[in-house]
């Protein structure tokens, strides 16, 4: 009696302790984020902020990039490739809905299709999707996409966050109340304050461990410092102040991340102006650069790179001895090119720390071979306006953050002026070739070409060092695509 | 009095279309196209030419600012080139953080800032005089976002007894955002009511030495109601002055406070606005600043009338 009694009473005790431990698990997380996002359509503006809140969370694509930049399936759950290369058919995933209960199918894709593709679109990279002839919706679970000539980015850039699939009866709305059919949907947004996402119960996929989201905005490092140190924020994907890290570092309630971002940081040379279309100058330029001293000056976080393309790729080929930190042979370069004595340029620098700091010491390293850089502090909206838009400008220090980007180089009229009937053969075939051994010789010739004509100082891929709670788990490490994707982001006791 | 009031009012008025004008055309010269801001380095000419087209960058300077002006007057501010909201919203959303925030500090600063200058004055040229003065001196010193930060450290990380930051709306937890103004409000109150504390104690010793003290000495009063019935109000206006002035410092100090504990007011949101070029944003922002700076300055005005008999019968002359 008496045992039975106690077992009785030991079952209450478990049960009581299941039910605490289920209701002491945090499923909550907040998360800095260093800028707002100024409107949260990811198919209508290009600041990376808009994706870090809503992709993978809010909207999906047809595939989607995971953390190591390969191609997953999304919405399409599976695809078949013509010969050719020029149809993809796509079958689509069944029951899903959109955040506002309408549902999901090859209607709401080609409608997502033709508004990227309208006249009057403003979505950022509609270049990538002018390759597309035609989107056929063959029935609600196929759709065929025709294309003008075969594409061998086609299934990444379906998973870019400008491709998202948006439904015709929210679209226009999306900027200010995103509707999407991802994992998280949209609460609320405290302009100037934080944006909430929720679970969404009837999403059509794995379901989330979390079932609230707040992404709070904070540029300052001084205060994102506070907000981790008291707790009001559990993770900081980006840490505006890597001057600061040391002070996570002795914690153990904190872990630091380092990873790896798609941002080429490179000391952009206006190639079309002399002296610089000499090969000899650029190549005293990229003599005298020394990389290890950029990368010290941003904290030591950072890779150098020889070339326009990111070291975690697989087609990456490393080039960074290809001209060497020489500064006497850098010297003798110039007096080949005819200017022993050196020269004046101007240096144009954005507001970010590694295109101030980082210009300092270029300016130094330049004046070392006689290169006199007058340093230009100029604001972003102006940085592309002169130096982007006019080409107004000499050098100029700026990361160029889209993934797989080699291809500018191929466009003459880009800002740095590079023409290369040589690298435009080797990327057209690039851009035709489907098979992976063929696309990843092509890739490293084009590298190796760019590190050879030193079209512009390679300096080193930017990191991303995120700071988290050490009780949290499930965060990407690198970013091979804007975002911050929390749908396997989970407290662990 | 009326007549006082209508001059001041159309001074007013003046002041708002001058300074209309000027941020206009000042913003407008600003480097940095709005619609390439937007759409970054990848996009197309003619997708940037498209978004010029629907934010009305088309038409030319003097046109665009009548249609601000104009839609202003309505009540109709326009529509965020980057946030895709009409601008009115915006800003009304942060006046919510903004007004609560000044109001409380401006009340903090008076609250503290006077009695510690009636003190410091009636103990004149003793210990506790110099010893309020020369923390006075101090706090006017110390630059707010940096006192800011120290009370974080104290009250947040290591007390753990207020929000570090952050706000979260009235509607949604009344004492949550009230708590989250706190911290704040006292950062930007600090100088504030030590300039008052200064103010009001040399106003206060300059009237003592008044005849209308002596005779209400002479009276029977003693000192200290002396200086209570008849010294304080007639050292209120210079207080009155420099309070108005304030609420001008107050504002633009905002934009640095709600940097620090990342509170979503009207100052940040001019900040991150000029940014991102979002000019229409700037210009609705700047204008409502303008006219709450302008309306203080005339209650201020009207406020002296009050207090000052004189003034009332100079404007009515």
């Amino acid at each position: 009696m008496s045992n039975a009694l106690r077992r009785a009473a030991l079952a209450l005790v478990m049960i009581g302790f299941t039910a605490a431990s289920a209701l002491g698990q945090n499923t909550e997380v907040r998360i800095g984020l260093v800028l707002e996002p100024p409107a949260l359509d990811p198919t209508a503006n290009t600041a990376a902020a808009v994706d870090e809140v809503t992709y993978g969370n809010i909207f999906e694509g047809l595939t989607r990039i995971d953390q190591t930049g390969a191609v997953q399936p999304a919405l399409a759950t599976s695809w078949t490739i013509s010969p050719d290369n020029l149809t993809y058919t796509f079958t689509l995933a069944g029951n899903v809905a959109f955040h506002d209960g309408t549902s999901f199918d090859a209607e709401d894709v080609k409608f997502t299709f033709d508004r990227i593709l309208a006249p009057q679109s403003t979505n950022a990279q509609k270049a990538l999707y002018q390759v597309i002839a035609s989107v056929v919706v063959a029935d609600p679970q196929t759709v065929t996409f025709t294309l003008t000539r075969p594409n061998g980015d086609f299934l990444f850039n379906l998973g870019r966050g400008d491709a998202v699939i948006v439904a015709p009866e929210s679209a226009a709305d999306n900027a200010t109340r995103p509707v999407g059919t991802g994992p998280f949907r949209f609460v609320q947004w405290d302009k100037g304050s934080r944006v909430v996402l929720e679970q969404n119960p009837n999403y059509w996929g794995q379901a989330v461990q979390l079932t609230r989201a707040t992404f709070v905005f904070i540029s300052d490092p001084s205060t994102a410092i506070a907000a981790m140190l008291s707790g009001d924020l559990d993770g900081f994907v980006n840490f505006p102040g890597p001057e600061a890290l040391d002070i996570f570092k002795s914690n153990p309630q904190f872990r630091i991340v380092e990873g790896s971002t798609e941002g080429e940081t490179i000391l952009a040379i206006n190639n079309r102006k002399p002296p610089f279309d000499d090969l000899r100058v650029r190549q005293a330029i990229a003599h005298a650069i020394n990389r290890d001293e950029l990368i010290d000056a941003a904290y030591g976080y950072g890779t150098p790179i020889g070339s326009h393309f990111a070291p975690h790729h697989p087609y990456y080929l490393d080039l960074t001895g290809t001209y060497p930190y020489d500064v006497q042979r850098a010297k003798t370069l110039l007096a080949e090119a005819g200017m022993p004595e050196g020269f004046s340029a101007t240096l144009k620098l954005p507001p970010t720390p590694y295109a101030r700091r980082g210009g300092q010491i270029l300016a130094s390293q330049l004046a070392a071979i006689g290169i006199r850089v007058e340093q230009i502090n100029v604001e972003w909206a102006q940085w592309i306006t002169d130096v982007f838009t006019n080409k107004d400008f000499d050098l100029t220090v700026i990361s160029h953050v889209e993934p797989f980007d080699i291809g500018i180089y191929a466009n003459p009229d880009y800002y740095f002026g590079y023409t290369d009937p040589d690298f435009q053969t080797i990327m057209s075939e690039l851009n035709a070739t489907t098979d992976e051994t063929a696309r990843k010789a092509l890739a490293q010739q084009a590298q190796k070409r760019l590190a050879d004509q030193a079209v512009n100082g390679f300096l080193y891929e930017l990191a991303q060092v995120g700071v988290w709670n050490s009780k949290l788990e499930g965060y990407w490490q690198n970013q091979p695509i804007e975002g911050a994707v929390l749908t396997e982001l989970h407290w662990v006791p | 009095m009326v007549t006082l009031l209508l001059k001041r009012l159309l001074g007013l008025l003046l002041t708002l279309l001058v300074a209309s004008a000027l941020i206009f055309f000042v913003l407008d010269l600003l480097p940095g196209d709005p619609a390439r801001f937007i759409l970054g380095v990848n996009a197309t000419p003619e997708t940037v030419a498209a978004l010029r087209t629907q934010m009305g960058l088309d038409a030319p300077p003097l046109a665009r600012f009548l249609t601000w002006l104009f839609g202003m007057v309505r009540g109709d501010f326009g529509l965020s080139y980057t946030q895709r909201a009409p601008v009115a919203a915006l800003i009304a959303e942060r006046l919510w953080v903004s007004l609560p925030l000044t109001l409380f500090a401006m009340l903090l600063s008076v609250v503290v800032g006077l009695p510690i200058g009636i003190l410091a004055a009636r103990h004149q040229g003793r210990a506790t005089d110099t010893a309020l003065m020369t923390l006075a001196q101090l706090a006017i010193a110390i630059p707010n976002f940096w006192f800011g930060m120290l009370l974080v450290l104290l009250f947040a990380i290591t007390w753990k007894l207020l929000p570090p930051g952050g706000f979260i709306p009235w509607g949604e937890n009344f004492w949550a955002a009230a708590r989250a103004l706190v911290l704040p409000g006292i950062a930007l109150a600090l100088p504030q009511a030590a300039i008052l504390a200064r103010v009001m104690r040399t106003a206060l010793v300059d009237v003592q030495t008044m005849d209308f003290i002596r005779t209400a000495r002479a009276k029977g009063m003693t000192r200290g109601q002396a200086v209570w019935r008849h010294g304080v109000r007639n050292a209120l206006l210079p207080v009155l002055t420099i309070l108005g002035l304030q609420f001008a410092f107050l504002v633009a100090g905002a934009v640095i406070v709600e940097n620090v504990f990342y509170l979503p007011g009207l100052g940040r949101l001019i900040f991150t606005a000029i940014g991102e070029r979002d000019l229409v944003l700037v210009r609705g922002a700047v204008i409502v600043l303008v006219v709450g700076v302008t309306a203080t300055m005339f209650l201020v005005d009207i406020a002296y009338a009050l207090v000052d008999p004189r003034l009332r019968s100079r404007g009515a002359q």
